[in-house]
Formats: C-alpha cells, sequence, structure tokens
C-alpha cells in the first residue's frame, strides 16, 4: 500500500491528509490558493462560511497541545462544521479500550472527519487504514513522522512573505530526528522547489541519512545562515538533556540558540518561524523571537486558513460524486 | 513419545530423494518400518508395504529442523498453544523444532522444559526440543542451574532476546556452559543501541519510527565472539541480520573456532523497504535490514557460513498487530512458508538443492546436536514429502497456525508439503496429491 493510494480518492483528489510526502504540487499549491481565499475571513465580522454545515468533525487527540487542536477547532467552526474535542491521554487508552474500539464507537456517531495527533509514528495511517470508507483523517501531527498542516501553514507563510520558492534558501534549525514538523517542511519545501534546504543541528540531532532527503547538513549555525532568506526554528524538549543527546540547554543555546548576532549571517529581509511552543532563552532568544523579522504569531493566524482549506478540500469534494465515493471505496 | 501404535510399514515410490548428510540425490525409493528408515534406493530385503505413497515427481527429504520456533505455550497460548503450532510446523514439512527459553515462566528450572516435552508428546506432531535459559528469569545476573536443565532435555541454553549486558556474567555464562558441554546460543543486540522499532536507514528517517543501527549487532556480536575465544565454548549465533556481522563470524570460523550461525528466511527475502508505509508484519527483531545486507546474508548461506535458515516463528494474537507500528509486537508466524521461502532463497542464489536442504535438515540438526536431519538407515522416520513444483498463494485463513501474521500474505510460493512423517506416522497430509 502506498501513500498515494491511501490519501487521495480514485478521482486523484485528497481523501485522507496524512504526509506531504507523495503529493503533487499542484495539490499544494490548490491548498495554499484555498488557504489564501480563505484568509480573510476570520477578519470579517461574520466569522463563518457555510461550506461544511452538517459535517461532524473529531479531534482526536491523544497527545497534548493547545495550538494545533484549537486552531483545527477554529477552522472547523469557521466552515459551520459541528466539532467535538477528544482527549485521550495515553494512560487512559491504555487501561480501557483499545484504539479501534474508541474508532468504532465514533464512527457509529456518524462522524466525518477525524483529526488525529498521536505519540507513534504511523498513528495517522494507522487510523485511515481502518475506519469506515465514508471518514477522512487528517494528520495533526503522528510521532516523529509528519505534521503535514503545520508545513502547509509554514509555506503559506513563507509565500506571503518571499512569493515564490524557486529562489529560497531555507535553513531548517534544531532538533531535526525527534521533529515531524521538519519532515513535513522539507517534503513540502522540496516539492514547492525551494532552491536550498539546509538543516543545522549537532550530529546527535540529525538522522543519519537525512541527506536522503535532499537536504545540505551544517553543525555550524553561523555557515548555515548565510544568505538564507527563511530561518525555521524548531523547539527542543526538555527531555533531549536525558539520553545523551545533548549536554546542557546553555550549550545548546550558545551553539543553536538562534540570536541576533547570529541571525546577521542571514540575509538581510530573512524571515524568522517557529512552530511553537517557543522556549525563549534555549532555542531563540526573545529580542528575535518578539523582532521584526519574527513572523511567529502571524503562522500561528494563517494556520486557521490552512487548516479551512485542507478541511474544505478533503470533505467538500463535491457533493454530486459523494455517494459514488462512499460505495466505491473499501477500506 | 512419538512413535507406537499407528506406524505403518510404509513404501515411498518414485521420488526424488535428497539427503544432504549421506549426499544422496537422486531418483529412487525409500523404505520405513517400525517408526525407522529401513531403506533409501536400495531396497530392504522382504519389505511387504502396509502403505505406498506415490511421490512421483515430489522431493523426499528429511524432516526439517527448525533452530528456532515459539509455539508460545506456556504463557501466551492466546498467541498459539504447543498442539496449535505443532500442526502448524508439520504441514510446514517441520518435524523437529527448538523452542528458545523465554516462555512464561521461563526455561529456568527442569519443570517447564518437562511441561512442554509433554505437551509436544501429547499433541503428537512435531517433536519439540528446548533451549534453557542461560542465566535465571534470563535476568542476566544469576547463572540458571545448567546442569539440572540438561537433565531435564534442554539442548543447549540461550538467554534468548534478552542482552546481558554485563560481560563479567557473560563471560562466567560461557565457561559455565563450556564446562558442561552445552552450547550457548546467542541473539546479539546490544541493549543500548536496540532500543529502534526498525533499520536505522533513509526509511527510518522518513517514517519518523527510532531506528536500530547495524552496530545493534555487530557491536555484540564482536565482544561475543571475543568471549568465545577467551572461554572456548560451543557457541552458535542465531538471527544474524547484517553483511557485516556475517563477515566477523566467518573471519572467526576460518581461525577454527567451533562457532556456527544462522538466518531466519523472511532476512533472505525482505528489507527495510517493505516495511513501506508501517506495515506491522514487517517489525521483527532484529529488523529487517538494508538491500546490502540482506545480499550478505544471501552470500553466507551460500559459502556455509550460515549452517542454518530458520523460521523463527512467532504466532501473534491479532490485536498484537493492530496498532501503530512502533506499539505493535515483533515476529512473524512463518512456520508455513519456511521451506517454500527457504527454497525460493536457494534457487535465487544458484544453491544446489541438495546444499539448501542441508540448511534446513541435517545444518542445524548438527548445530542442536540431535540425531536428526538424515535418512540414515535405522534414524527415526522423520520425513518431509513436497511438491517442488506446486505453487500456492499465502492466503491467511488457509494457515494452520493460530498467528496470522505473515507479511507474506498474497505471495505465491512455489513448493508446496504433501506428506510429513513423524517417527514413521504421517502426521500431515495434504490433497493435492491423488
Amino acid at each position: 500500500m502506498t501513500t498515494r493510494n491511501v490519501q487521495l480518492d480514485d478521482k486523484g483528489r485528497l481523501r485522507h491528509f496524512l504526509t506531504v510526502e507523495g503529493l503533487s504540487r499542484s495539490i499544494l499549491t490548490e491548498i495554499l490558493d484555498t488557504a489564501a481565499s480563505f484568509a480573510g475571513v476570520g477578519a470579517q465580522v461574520v466569522k463563518k462560511v457555510p461550506l461544511l454545515r452538517g459535517k461532524t468533525i473529531t479531534n482526536l487527540f491523544f497527545e497534548s497541545s493547545t495550538r494545533t487542536r484549537t486552531t483545527f477547532e477554529l477552522a472547523a467552526k469557521r466552515l459551520s462544521a459541528d466539532v467535538l474535542n477528544i482527549n485521550i491521554s495515553t494512560s487512559a487508552t491504555s487501561k480501557g479500550e483499545s484504539m479501534l474500539d474508541m474508532l468504532r464507537n465514533l464512527e457509529a456517531m456518524h462522524c466525518d472527519m477525524f483529526v488525529v495527533r498521536h505519540a507513534s509514528s504511523g498513528a495517522a495511517h494507522f487510523i485511515a487504514r481502518h475506519v469506515a470508507p465514508h471518514i477522512s483523517v487528517v494528520n495533526a501531527g503522528d510521532g516523529c513522522h509528519a505534521h503535514p498542516t503545520q508545513a502547509m501553514l509554514d509555506m503559506f507563510t513563507i509565500r506571503r512573505h518571499k512569493g515564490e520558492f524557486h529562489q529560497l534558501r531555507v535553513a531548517i534549525v534544531g532538533d531535526i530526528l525527534h521533529s515531524r514538523v521538519a519532515r513535513s517542511q522539507i517534503h513540502a519545501l522540496s516539492l514547492l522547489g525551494a532552491h536550498e534546504i539546509r538543516v543545522i543541528g549537532p550530529k546527535t540531532l540529525i538522522p543519519r541519512d537525512v541527506s536522503t532527503f535532499g537536504v545540505h547538513v551544517f553543525h555550524d549555525m553561523r555557515a548555515g545562515l548565510a544568505d538564507v532568506d527563511v530561518v525555521m526554528m524548531l523547539r527542543v524538549q526538555k527531555e533531549r538533556m536525558q539520553g545523551a543527546f545533548l549536554p546542557s540547554e546553555h550549550e545548546y543555546y550558545q551553539l543553536y540558540g538562534l540570536t541576533e548576532d547570529k541571525l546577521t549571517c542571514a540575509k538581510p529581509d530573512a524571515i524568522v518561524m517557529h512552530p511553537g511552543p517557543i522556549n525563549r532563552g534555549v532555542e531563540i532568544d526573545s529580542r528575535v523571537a518578539d523582532g521584526p523579522r519574527s513572523v511567529i504569531l502571524e503562522q500561528v493566524t494563517n494556520g486557521i486558513a490552512v487548516r479551512m482549506a485542507i478541511m474544505a478540500m478533503v470533505l467538500g469534494r463535491g457533493a454530486s460524486d459523494e455517494g459514488e465515493i462512499r460505495r466505491g471505496e473499501g477500506r | 513419545m512419538i512413535s507406537g501404535e499407528g506406524v505403518k510399514r510404509i513404501h515411498i515410490r518414485g521420488a526424488r530423494v535428497v539427503d544432504p548428510a549421506n549426499q544422496i540425490d537422486q531418483l529412487g525409493d525409500v523404505w520405513i518400518a517400525d517408526g525407522r528408515i529401513v531403506g533409501v534406493i536400495h531396497a530392504p530385503v522382504g519389505f511387504s508395504a502396509d502403505q505406498i505413497i506415490d511421490a512421483t515427481a515430489l522431493v523426499v527429504c528429511p524432516g526439517l529442523v527448525d533452530l528456532r520456533a515459539r509455539p508460545r505455550e506456556p504463557g501466551h497460548e492466546h498467541k498459539g498453544t504447543i498442539a496449535s503450532e505443532c500442526a502448524a510446523a508439520v504441514a510446514g514439512g517441520v518435524t523437529t523444532l527448538c523452542c528458545p527459553p523465554d516462555t512464561d515462566p521461563v526455561i529456568d528450572n527442569p519443570a517447564v522444559a518437562d511441561l512442554i516435552h509433554h505437551r509436544a508428546g501429547l499433541a503428537g506432531k512435531a517433536r519439540v526440543v528446548t533451549l534453557g535459559a542461560l542465566t535465571q528469569g534470563l535476568k542476566g545476573v544469576q547463572l540458571s542451574e545448567m546442569h539440572a536443565l540438561k537433565q531435564a532435555g534442554c539442548v543447549g541454553v540461550s538467554n534468548a532476546f534478552k542482552a546481558i549486558a554485563d560481560t563479567q556474567v557473560m563471560r562466567r555464562a560461557m565457561e559455565y556452559a563450556a564446562s558442561l558441554d552445552l552450547t550457548v546460543f546467542l541473539h546479539c543486540e546490544d541493549p543500548w543501541l536496540s532500543g529502534g522499532v526498525m533499520h536505522e536507514s533513509p526509511m527510518s528517517a522518513r517514517l519518523g519510527l527510532t531506528g536500530i543501527p547495524e552496530t545493534a549487532e555487530t557491536v555484540a556480536v564482536a565482544r561475543d565472539l571475543l568471549l568465545i575465544q577467551q572461554t572456548g565454548v560451543r557457541a552458535h549465533f542465531g538471527n544474524l541480520s547484517t553483511t557485516r556481522a556475517v563477515q566477523m563470524v566467518a573471519r572467526v570460523q576460518y581461525e577454527g573456532v567451533p562457532i556456527s550461525a544462522d538466518v531466519t528466511a523472511h532476512h533472505l527475502h525482505l528489507t527495510d523497504m517493505d516495511v513501506g508505509d508501517f506495515n506491522a508484519n514487517c517489525h521483527v527483531r532484529p529488523p529487517l535490514r538494508s538491500a546490502r545486507d540482506r545480499a550478505g546474508l544471501v552470500t553466507g548461506l551460500l559459502r556455509g557460513t550460515l549452517a542454518a535458515v530458520c523460521s523463527d516463528h512467532q504466532p501473534h494474537d491479532a490485536d498484537a498487530k493492530l496498532a501503530p507500528f512502533a506499539e505493535t509486537e515483533p515476529g512473524i508466524s512463518a512456520i508455513e512458508t519456511f521451506l517454500p521461502l527457504s527454497l525460493r532463497a536457494g534457487a535465487e542464489s544458484g544453491m544446489k538443492l541438495s546444499d539448501l536442504i542441508a540448511r534446513i535438515t541435517c545444518g542445524p540438526a548438527k548445530i542442536l546436536g540431535r540425531d536428526a536431519g538424515t535418512l540414515n538407515i535405522g534414524a527415526a522416520a522423520d520425513v518431509c514429502i513436497y511438491d517442488p513444483h506446486a505453487f500456492w498463494t499465502v492466503n491467511e485463513t488457509q494457515l494452520v497456525s493460530q498467528g496470522r501474521n505473515t507479511p507474506f500474505i498474497g505471495w505465491e510460493l512455489q513448493g508446496r508439503v504433501r506428506y510429513t512423517l513423524v517417527g514413521g506416522r504421517i502426521v500431515f497430509q495434504n490433497g493435492g496429491v491423488a
């Protein structure tokens, strides 16, 4: 079973949104264009469009999240869908019913879409493979594998500031090894034709085979930031100080923390991004995070429009042939 | 245990007889009486058969000896029982299987070994031999009572999947086993490097799954090779998965150190790429490695560095595989695909059939120190008769094993067992032959 088959319906349209990998540039562009058309909705007096009226979307969060869950919820509500939020701590599932039993129950309540976050890589694929055929799955982050909506909102933000991708040098800084965000960003940037993608971090936090993704690896931050147009910072988890990934937060900040000084290596108009939540003084200095180059809060706002676009594309694949889709697709 | 009533005088006629231990590969007949082989090629004087098996166009070889298969009993009967998995074994042509000590309770005392041997006798299908635990509870701290385990019939000692991290304990365990003339069966994984769920590769980087580097195996093999040479123990490396480990073992074998090694049938066919989009049936331990490693394993098999192929049969209940990849349990229900996958590996690498059959009969029997895996006159009549031309498609509903967890579902395989005999009794018969 290939990624392409799972994610697309028989007409080649998005049926699930699990990973950027295996999608076409035209689908990514369609997401960005659709998001652009929704970007104004939040500024209207009535912040709603009736596209998904009557649909039920369930946010199924097996791992805690504030920002992602909230923006998914807002996105669904602005499309006039009904939203159900279910937060399942992993301890509760291990005690009680299995994940599949829970899915069956939600299917019985006639949900149309599951937005899934889970600590295990491949969880969204697993659910997509086992849900009833009329249900779509959107991946809101699975383990270290993918966070495709985050990557798309990042692409949207880059496009707004920089226009087309083909001349851009982009640096991704930090814990690439454990980052689902980085993986999805790399796939999206290369699909959209970015000129150069760099990853910057210590060897302990960069997968040994990352060059097979078509990226250039830098262990020296200043060299890696030279002449880049976009700096994408990643969050460093406190757990990485254990397990011999890093010696201390202090040393990490010295080497890979983004300061105004290091930022001077990048192009003068380079933008600074971060998927949040940020660790001030660990991976980024407050003066940069709150400074004029930072587009971090704009990323959050754009997240709503991009998630609206993805939900609308997945659930609104045309009312006329929806019945056909329901009948025609197996699990 | 497996003998007595129901044993007939059988004449297997017109087969291609392949018995590598006796350098036989020719058309001919096999005669069985009183549960033993009484004639191969040359008819015994005055034989009158109760039953004639027409084996025209079939291969007759010794019953397969599987160095590692977990019937799951005692402790995990929801995954398989000795009765269910011994039935699956004979459906796959396996007449002797070796059960590692990581049952629940662990085989670290004679009672558990006795229980397994007794249940296998009751099931009356394949013979089951056991490995005793190398350390108590497989905890890697205190030596097990290896003499008592040997007395109870354990054919060797092993710590199964549990690494013995303390090098001094490993050294002492090898020394003690050597003084009792017991073979130590090793599964080499560095406990700290093997925390992942698949081979560390571009594929694991892509899928965001924690990788197990090649060094998880090679570091552990290197340590144990040095300890083997120091202690003089007879040792067997199970489940090698990397080219470099095979090369290291080959070098030490060349120096004349008595070590042997095996590979599983699935590592000869699958690679990390087969994990695809999180196919939990490809979650195995050690992990499926790179294409280069797979080629190295095939070469090792061809050259004889790897003297045995095993099934590493690990049946699971459905729930064990119904979860995101990292949360699933490793292992493949493999005993019924063992023969055709081995045959295919042999054919693809240009091995002579008798050399391949040696790797699944007399080769592993020698490692276990068992008088099995041959068609010697007077040996117990453990025989596999298979159709080398029959194609069949692996279908989960048709598996005899309680475990349906195999990545080979839908594969068309060549070679199907028609009859399996244990101690001269027909314990499996497939209707494919008229």
